[in-house]
């Protein structure tokens, strides 16, 4: 390595970090404003139906948690707190919001990995097999894909624990810890995904097979399905690669409907509290810890677009022959 | 080499019918085509595109895709009757006893994957050899094909190679399982004309080694280095066939004298008004001394031009040739204003043109036009000739009403009428576009037109109407032209003088006719090596 491609890469590195203290700065900063905007007053919140407080300790309260500042030194603080990794006390639980999230963040990533690798998986499968030359495995999945996009996630796992876990009791009802628990859900999430790439990769799969070097590969005595698999599939993997991480994101920030139907806990079961309870610290600490989760992902998509496209690498890049 | 009998013909064709759909939107891509081709014999395929050489040459592999019906009286594979072939049989054919070499190896060769990997596959599908020995066997197929330093090679992705390179490396994938016969469809088309040659050479050692060859070819240049034989196709049917001298010295059939005659540089030289050189008027454009650098990858830094200077005069046609990165297409830019010199300056008509701000150079835009190389991705393929044309006379300034009249009149003038008006560029053929191009090029009344490559995307009939029209365009109209090729018979066609780049240096320069008879530089003389023998002898003929 020679001293300027050192520093080519340390300015890379620094440019994205830069970047990614922005995303998070942005998004905190929105979560603020939200909050603050909500009329009513977050002090009610915080003693809830408690009638017995009095006037007095209301004020006690207001003072306790600085809500008593102004809204800029309100924010001023937040940012600290923010910068040192502190994100406060929750209102209704009485703990810190950094432990919260750390012990819901276990189950929640549990469910967002399990679902978009089944997503992918389940995609790229169905993809190879209906992209063949017969037209109607693909007719018919194109019509399965679209039911599948537009039934609601609660609905599909309601329909799902009627049939497998009530009907024929195959499959545990709610949260047991045990890992037939996740199936249920992991379907729930990756169905419509799964329906979602499909329909991408298929795209990228038909116009790669069109493209002359799949002719050449035909013409070397490759099988149709070598012939999807080897070569084209690769090229129809960019476009999804982008959506997948898209969706891992969103699920990392808590799946909040299929956590409530099945009884998980996780990211978004508290955040669906946090935001009815009014608890602000809660609110903001889920907002910045899936800002944080965007920026990684997004680091860890162009990685990978990377690994799939030698033309992207520095020493074998475009830019660099 | 051979794996079929030398006795048996590699191809044996009678009667072969290939249709696309059904109904009144069947398309009849080749009819009633019949040949055969030996070991170590070429046969030439020559016609001009959609004239169906390629569903053809795909239907002796059957691949001629999933629409196609292909109907034969006799169709022989490397001695099969292959009429009753499954896909089994057809993959057992395919790689193992004919090979396919495709147009350009950029494409052809899957682009996220190494070069080696691509010329192992055919060994690995075929198990020609166990998979441990692949590698060496990938090296000595490399070697075979003239490519330098194979093992590092071998890693390489198509992007890294030179068009030459991969071009070979293709072949070398095509011939890795000992084919008895290779398919080449427009094997050179892609390729600058010196690294041509080196591939031509390459496709003849093969075919002296024993190999049967069918090659398909738009270009008689190419047919005539290689073939044995020539059949000429025509809507699908072949209308002449031969031996390669016959054909060509003495061609029977309407559509083969046109071909040939349609060569650039074939026909006699047509005498046209010459602005000569140093008449004394001043010039239009003037370039001097200008540079472009284009920083790379780790501060690498590329000298695309290099302290370049010429004048064009008012109504004077010049040529500038080159080969592909030779820097012309920058050059072009500059002049065109859409990218800044790092040195030196560019004036248009007196005024300082290069260094200005947009908003100061807009007014004058309209004097200097461009007409692209491929008018199919420059325009909007979703709006009409109308709105295309319109949209430059728009900007030029013409009232909405005025607009359509003023359409029809240049539409008039390259040749098109009123019916093209509502066309979109996908309906119309490759000449009406490159017509339209000029049209619009002509639209806001420029003084100036830079043509980049404007004929090399064409078939050479229509490249022919094509060079017409600029000729006749130039006379009428007093355009000046500034006409950049890769072509050398082009640019004599139209151009009174003409420069030589080379990696960004005006290397040699001078009226046509003396550069073509005593080129200076041995770099124009590799150019000329390139050009047509026949279009070369029309040239000698001066």
């Amino acid at each position: 390595m020679t001293p300027p491609h050192i520093s080519a890469a340390v300015r890379a590195v620094t440019a994205r970090a830069g970047a990614a203290v922005l995303v998070v700065w942005g998004a905190a900063t929105c979560a603020f404003l939200a909050l603050h905007l909500i009329p009513g007053d977050p002090v009610s919140a915080i003693v809830g139906s408690n009638a017995l407080v009095g006037a007095e300790q209301r004020e006690e309260i207001r003072h306790h948690y600085g809500l008593d500042r102004s809204p800029l030194v309100q924010y001023g603080a937040y940012l600290k707190q923010l910068a040192t990794g502190e994100l406060g006390d929750s209102y209704q639980l009485q703990q810190p919001v950094s432990s919260l999230l750390a012990d819901q963040i276990g189950p929640t990533a549990q469910l967002a990995l399990w679902s978009s690798l089944v997503a992918v998986v389940l995609a790229a499968t169905v993809t190879v097999l209906t992209s063949g030359r017969s037209r109607w495995p693909r007719r018919v999945s194109s019509a399965v894909e679209l039911l599948v996009v537009s039934t609601p996630s609660f609905w599909l796992g309601i329909m799902l624990l009627t049939v497998f876990s009530f009907r024929l009791g195959w499959l545990p009802v709610s949260d047991s810890g045990d890992a037939r628990s996740l199936v249920l859900p992991v379907i729930t999430l990756a169905l419509p995904i799964a329906a979602v790439l499909t329909q991408v990769m298929r795209e990228g799969l038909l116009g790669a097979l069109e493209q002359p070097f799949s002719l050449t590969a035909r013409s070397r005595g490759l099988a149709e399905h070598t012939v999807r698999s080897r070569h084209a599939l690769r090229h129809a993997a960019l476009p999804a690669l982008t959506l997948t991480g898209w969706f891992t994101g969103t699920l990392l920030g808590g799946a909040v409907v299929v956590e409530n139907v099945f009884a998980r806990s996780g990211i978004g079961r508290i955040t669906l509290q946090a935001v009815s309870d009014r608890d602000l610290p809660v609110v903001q600490g889920v907002v910045a810890l899936s800002a944080v989760v965007f920026v990684l992902v997004g680091a860890v998509v162009e990685l990978l677009y990377v690994v799939v496209d030698p033309r992207l690498r520095k020493g074998t890049g475009v830019a660099a022959a | 080499m051979t794996t079929a009998s030398t006795t048996k013909p590699l191809f044996e064709v009678a009667g072969l019918n290939v249709r696309f759909g059904t109904g009144p939107g069947e398309v009849h891509a080749v009819r009633d085509a019949a040949f055969s081709l030996d070991a170590g014999r070429c046969l030439a395929i020559v016609g001009e595109s959609g004239s169906g050489k390629s569903a053809l040459a795909r239907s002796l592999l059957g691949l001629a895709g999933p629409t196609a019906r292909v109907t034969a009286d006799r169709l022989r594979v490397a001695g099969h009757e292959a009429r009753e072939f499954g896909p089994r049989e057809w993959r057992a054919v395919r790689g193992r006893r004919v090979g396919l070499v495709a147009q350009d190896a950029l494409v052809a060769l899957d682009p996220l994957r190494p070069v080696g990997k691509e010329i192992a596959e055919p060994l690995l599908t075929h198990r020609v050899v166990p998979r441990r020995e692949a590698g060496a066997r990938v090296l000595a197929l490399l070697e075979r094909v003239g490519v330098p330093e194979p093992a590092e090679r071998a890693r390489a992705y198509v992007h890294q190679l030179s068009g030459g390179l991969r071009q070979r490396a293709l072949i070398a994938s095509a011939i890795a399982a000992e084919p008895g016969v290779l398919i080449a469809d427009e094997p050179t088309t892609a390729l600058d004309a010196s690294v041509q040659s080196r591939v031509l050479a390459l496709l003849g050692e093969l075919k002296e080694s024993g190999t049967g060859l069918l090659l398909i070819s738009h270009d008689l240049a190419v047919v005539e280095a290689l073939a044995d034989e020539v059949a000429v196709m025509k809507d699908g049917r072949i209308v002449e066939s031969g031996p390669v001298g016959r054909v060509l010295e003495a061609p029977e059939h309407p559509y083969t004298k046109s071909l040939l005659a349609a060569i650039p540089g074939s026909g006699p030289r047509r005498e046209r008004t010459v602005v000569a050189p140093g008449d004394g008027s001043a010039p239009l454009l003037d370039v001097s001394g200008v540079t472009k650098v284009f920083k790379g990858a780790r501060g690498s830094r590329r000298t695309a031009v290099d302290e370049v200077s010429f004048a064009l005069r008012p109504g004077e046609a010049l040529g500038l040739v080159g080969e592909s990165g030779s820097g012309k297409s920058t050059l072009a830019r500059m002049v065109l204003g859409l990218a800044a010199p790092d040195g030196g300056t560019v004036e248009l008509g007196g005024a300082p043109w290069s260094g200005l701000r947009e908003r100061d150079r807009r007014e004058r835009r309209h004097t200097v036009q461009l007409v692209p190389q491929d008018p199919l991705s420059a325009f909007d393929p979703r709006w009409s000739v109308a709105r295309i044309v319109g949209e430059a006379l728009a900007t030029a300034g013409v009232a909405r009403a005025e607009r359509r009249e003023r359409t029809v009149r240049l539409l008039k003038q390259v040749g098109l009428s009123v019916e093209h008006l509502e066309r979109r560029p996908l309906a119309l053929s490759g000449g009406q576009r490159q017509r339209v191009a000029v049209a619009r090029a002509l639209a806001p009344s420029p003084r100036l037109l830079v043509c980049d490559e404007p004929v090399s995307a064409l078939d050479v009939s229509v490249q022919a109407q094509v060079l017409d029209l600029l000729r006749s365009l130039q006379e009428e109209l007093g355009l000046a032209t500034l006409f950049i090729s890769h072509d050398l018979a082009v640019v004599r066609e139209v151009c009174a003088r003409v420069l030589v780049m080379k990696d960004g240096r005006i290397v040699e320069s001078g009226p046509v006719e003396r550069v073509f008879a005593e080129p200076a530089h041995p770099y124009t003389r590799a150019l000329l090596e390139a050009v047509p023998r026949r279009a070369r002898a029309a040239v000698e003929r001066l």
